[in-house]
């Protein structure tokens, strides 16, 4: 076991409304690859950018090679070897692969930039990790997965001695996985010291030594990884139940009827020949990585984007969705992975965003009838247990998910059919999220009926009574969720052309 | 069928699309195209007396085009360029005609002033993190006031060519015998040159790029971005004062107040040429080809019968033109 090269102790960091890190501890060895896992929330990712000073933490120390230190921003963290690899990235489209990995430190000849040098370096660096690409070719014109190498190779040529890696197999294709797993452990043969973080289990396996769990922000425990079981990680992580189990099978009857059925949808290059039906009281799961054109098929079905061609079907009737408004009169509603974007007006009252999508009902005459708006507003306030002190309340001044209630609230007044929620519970705590939950299998008791995209695996399957898999703008695949597994879906989601 | 005959529509519209992407050369053969048509519709167009007019009018274009490339390299936009050219050539004249300062000194403040106004765009833009639309607006407001009162509200000149100090003209146009010869031209290839070269293999240039192409990417890598995107605006400024000599060297009268709408023909040549208002992408060569297709656009159409109003119409139709060009390309990248 190699020695301590980093050592994170008592770190404490709050944002307004939420204690992100409370006390958390970190221990990072050189030559070993350190799995730093917990459910999305749990402080994974903050903990790591006050490690490299994108964050200032509140209280706590870090010692690096034996003296403390504290970062003031990311660059002076990596010319001191700390350095990290995005889980978005972070490149410059419009430059060569060379220029995006020699940014800020350009090899000169005089005082011109060494173009020709920096595409022998990157070359170089290329070769001593055995990828292949050429550094002349332009970053945007890339495939996720290659410009994920880019940006490790990158963080080497840094000549660093700490590498995170954050969630750095989001978006490969499992041979792209196989590659970058052969370079962390070169890597680790070079007494490089790394973190790992990750959702999935059997590349935690695979690739780590040690198990650091993280849960709400606080620090529960580590583990060897070859000593411990898969089911030991999940219960440190998990901890307390507040989950149903995953659905073991469908709720809808197989003879429901067919509420929205969608023909060979085609938008842009993220959507080509989409297909699926939608059955009434079903929730229907739309999985995938990040990029595989779930949001971009849900908008284009929603009238959000243009689509070049397709036909929809609303119980057994064909319509014509040129527009949001031609889809809100069709009875869907949409719910953005984006809230504050799209989904609410955070400047305006809970009872102003209930009522915005229904304009009409609330009028009397030319005014806004105020009284009627508050009325409908408290319904739905209570209905959803919003916890709000008033209807009058600005939404910005409300948690994640309660906003997220509000923009529920909104579609409900429309008394919308077809509910798309995407990405319903990103950036919510664990207790609102199983409220959500909740909200929504009574939602299709009613006889709605939900398509729920969804990037957390655990969610599509305590969720879904029906599974689509998308990848790269394609359906590559449809599973009952009584054979739905983890490994099924991410099989089908990295089913790449 | 039907679907056959969709999915064929977006093929050519792909194959359009990547045209324009080799847009450089469309570019020029639409130049080339837009001169023989002039020649054709008009026998007095084709004449040395035309080339000379085009290539008189082309110097000051040039240099404010050069320079807004650079900030609409960095995602930005000046449009103090055109009324502050103006400005700073006003205050250079005042410099030498009322008080008789040398023509030497004149210019060099028209350049400084230029720099000061580029600094202040910079200092707005890169750290008060205004729109640059609006603080640029407002900058230009303010260069168009400047330019009356410290003139006192009057017309002026620089001094004439025949004048014993009127040696600057000829940096611009020399008389050789009885014809007159396009020296600026000699200035206008060294700046395409110098400035390619600043842009593609320097520091300067690199991170104007980065920036442009996602600033966070760029800060996050350790680049001084608040610098960099300040210079962006210093070198538009620069090239505004350059612009501000090669106007006073072209121009008989310079009127307080005038100069408003220059920018556009100046961003319009940027954007014809491939520079994206998006940041990121474009090239000086693009700029220069983009400012000669307005050059002769600008001079053909009075031979044809379209006098001023129609050319500011036309000019307009041009940007919204490859303003969407622009967004067609910067889609079908995304």
């Amino acid at each position: 076991m190699g020695e301590v090269i980093l050592t994170m102790k008592g770190i404490d960091k709050s944002f307004p409304g939420v204690h992100a890190l409370d006390h958390v501890d970190l221990e990072i060895r050189k030559g070993e690859v350190l799995a730093l896992m917990g459910e999305n929330g749990a402080g994974k990712s903050t903990l790591m950018k006050v490690l490299t000073g994108i964050y200032k933490k509140d209280e706590g120390t870090i010692t690096y090679e034996g003296k403390e230190v504290e970062f003031e921003n990311p660059s002076a963290a990596q010319d001191a070897g700390v350095v990290i690899v995005h889980q978005e990235l972070n490149m410059l489209s419009h430059l060569t692969v060379a220029q995006n990995i020699f940014i800020g430190r350009e090899i000169m000849k005089g005082k011109l930039i060494d173009d020709e040098k920096m595409n022998e370096e990157a070359k170089k660096l290329f070769d001593k990790l055995n990828i292949e690409i050429d550094p002349k070719e332009i970053m945007g014109n890339l495939t996720v997965g290659k410009q994920q190498m880019c940006e490790i190779a990158k963080a080497i040529s840094h000549d660093a001695k700490v590498i995170i890696f954050d969630e750095p197999s989001a978006a490969l294709t499992e041979a792209e996985i196989e590659e970058l797993f052969k370079i962390i452990r070169d890597l680790r043969d070079k007494q490089i010291g790394m973190v790992y973080i990750s959702h999935r289990m059997d590349e935690i396996k695979a690739i780590t030594d040690r198990v650091t769990v993280m849960r709400d922000g606080t620090y529960v425990g580590t583990l060897i990884t070859k000593d411990s079981t898969k089911d030991d990680i999940i219960n440190m992580m998990v901890g307390r139940v507040i989950y149903e189990d995953p659905k073991t099978e469908s709720a809808v009857p197989k003879d429901a009827p067919v509420v929205l059925k969608v023909e060979n949808l085609n938008a842009g290059k993220m959507v080509r020949n989409v297909s699926f039906e939608l059955r009434k009281g079903e929730i229907l799961g739309f999985s995938g990585l990040m990029g595989a054109g779930r949001t971009e098929t849900m908008r284009a079905l929603f009238g959000a984007d243009e689509k070049d061609s397709g036909d929809v079907y609303i119980n057994g009737k064909k319509v014509d969705i040129k527009c949001p408004q031609d889809a809100v009169k069709e009875g869907i509603g949409y719910l953005s992975e984006d809230r504050k974007r799209y989904g609410i007006v955070v400047a305006k009252s809970v009872a102003e965003n209930t009522s915005m999508a229904t304009m009409e009902n609330f009028m009397n005459g030319l005014f806004i009838n105020k009284k009627k708006e508050e009325e409908v507003s408290w319904q739905h306030v209570k209905a959803l247990k919003t916890k709000t002190p008033t209807v009058e309340t600005e939404v910005v001044n409300l948690s994640g998910g309660n906003q997220q209630k509000v923009v529920i609230a909104k579609w409900l007044t429309r008394d919308c059919d077809i509910l798309i929620f995407d990405e319903p519970t990103r950036g919510i705590d664990v207790g609102a999220k199983s409220e959500i939950y909740t909200l929504m299998n009574e939602l299709v008791a009613q006889g709605k009926s939900i398509i729920m995209v969804s990037s957390e695996m655990t969610e599509v399957l305590r969720m879904s009574d029906r599974v689509i898999v998308m990848c790269e703008g394609r359906k590559t695949g449809e599973l009952d969720i009584s054979e739905a597994t983890q490994e099924s879906i991410m099989h089908l989601a990295t089913q790449r052309d | 069928m039907a679907d056959n005959k969709k999915k064929s529509n977006a093929l050519t519209n792909n194959a359009l699309v990547k045209k324009i992407g080799g847009q450089q050369l469309v570019v020029i053969l639409v130049m080339i195209a837009l001169f023989i048509f002039f020649c054709v519709a008009s026998e007095s167009f084709g004449q040395y007396s035309t080339i000379v007019s085009i290539m008189d009018f082309s110097y000051y274009v040039t240099f404010i085009a050069i320079g807004v490339t650079f900030a609409l390299m960095t995602g930005g936009n000046d449009l103090s360029i055109g009324t502050g050219m103006v400005c700073y050539s006003l205050i250079g004249g005042f410099l030498i005609s009322k008080l008789g300062l040398p023509v030497g000194v004149g210019m060099i403040v028209t350049i400084l002033c230029g720099m000061l106004m580029g600094t202040l765009n910079g200092f707005l833009v890169a750290v008060l993190e205004l729109p640059p639309f609006i603080a640029t607006l407002c900058t230009m407001m303010i260069v168009r006031g400047l330019g009356s009162i410290i003139t006192g509200g009057v017309s002026l000149s620089w001094p004439a060519a025949d004048a014993a100090n009127g040696w600057f003209r000829s940096f611009f146009k020399m008389t050789v015998g009885n014809t007159k010869v396009p020296v600026g031209v000699v200035w206008i290839i060294l700046a395409v040159i110098i400035m390619s070269i600043i842009l593609t293999k320097t520091k300067p240039g690199r991170y104007i790029i980065a920036i442009g192409s996602n600033k966070e990417a760029a800060r996050l890598s350790g680049v001084n971005v608040i610098k960099w995107h300040m210079l962006a605006y210093i070198i538009c400024g620069f090239f505004t004062g350059l612009a501000g000599i090669a106007y006073a060297g072209t121009f008989q009268t310079l009127t307080p107040g005038t100069g408003a709408g220059l920018e556009l023909d100046a961003i319009c040549a940027a954007i014809i040429g491939g520079t994206s208002m998006y940041g990121g992408q474009g090239t000086i060569v693009g700029t220069l080809i983009g400012v000669f297709l307005m050059c002769i656009l600008k001079t053909g159409l009075p031979y044809i019968g379209l006098q001023a109003n129609w050319q500011q119409i036309i000019i307009g139709m041009v940007l919204i033109l490859a303003v969407l060009m622009d967004v067609l390309r910067t889609k079908k990248r995304a």
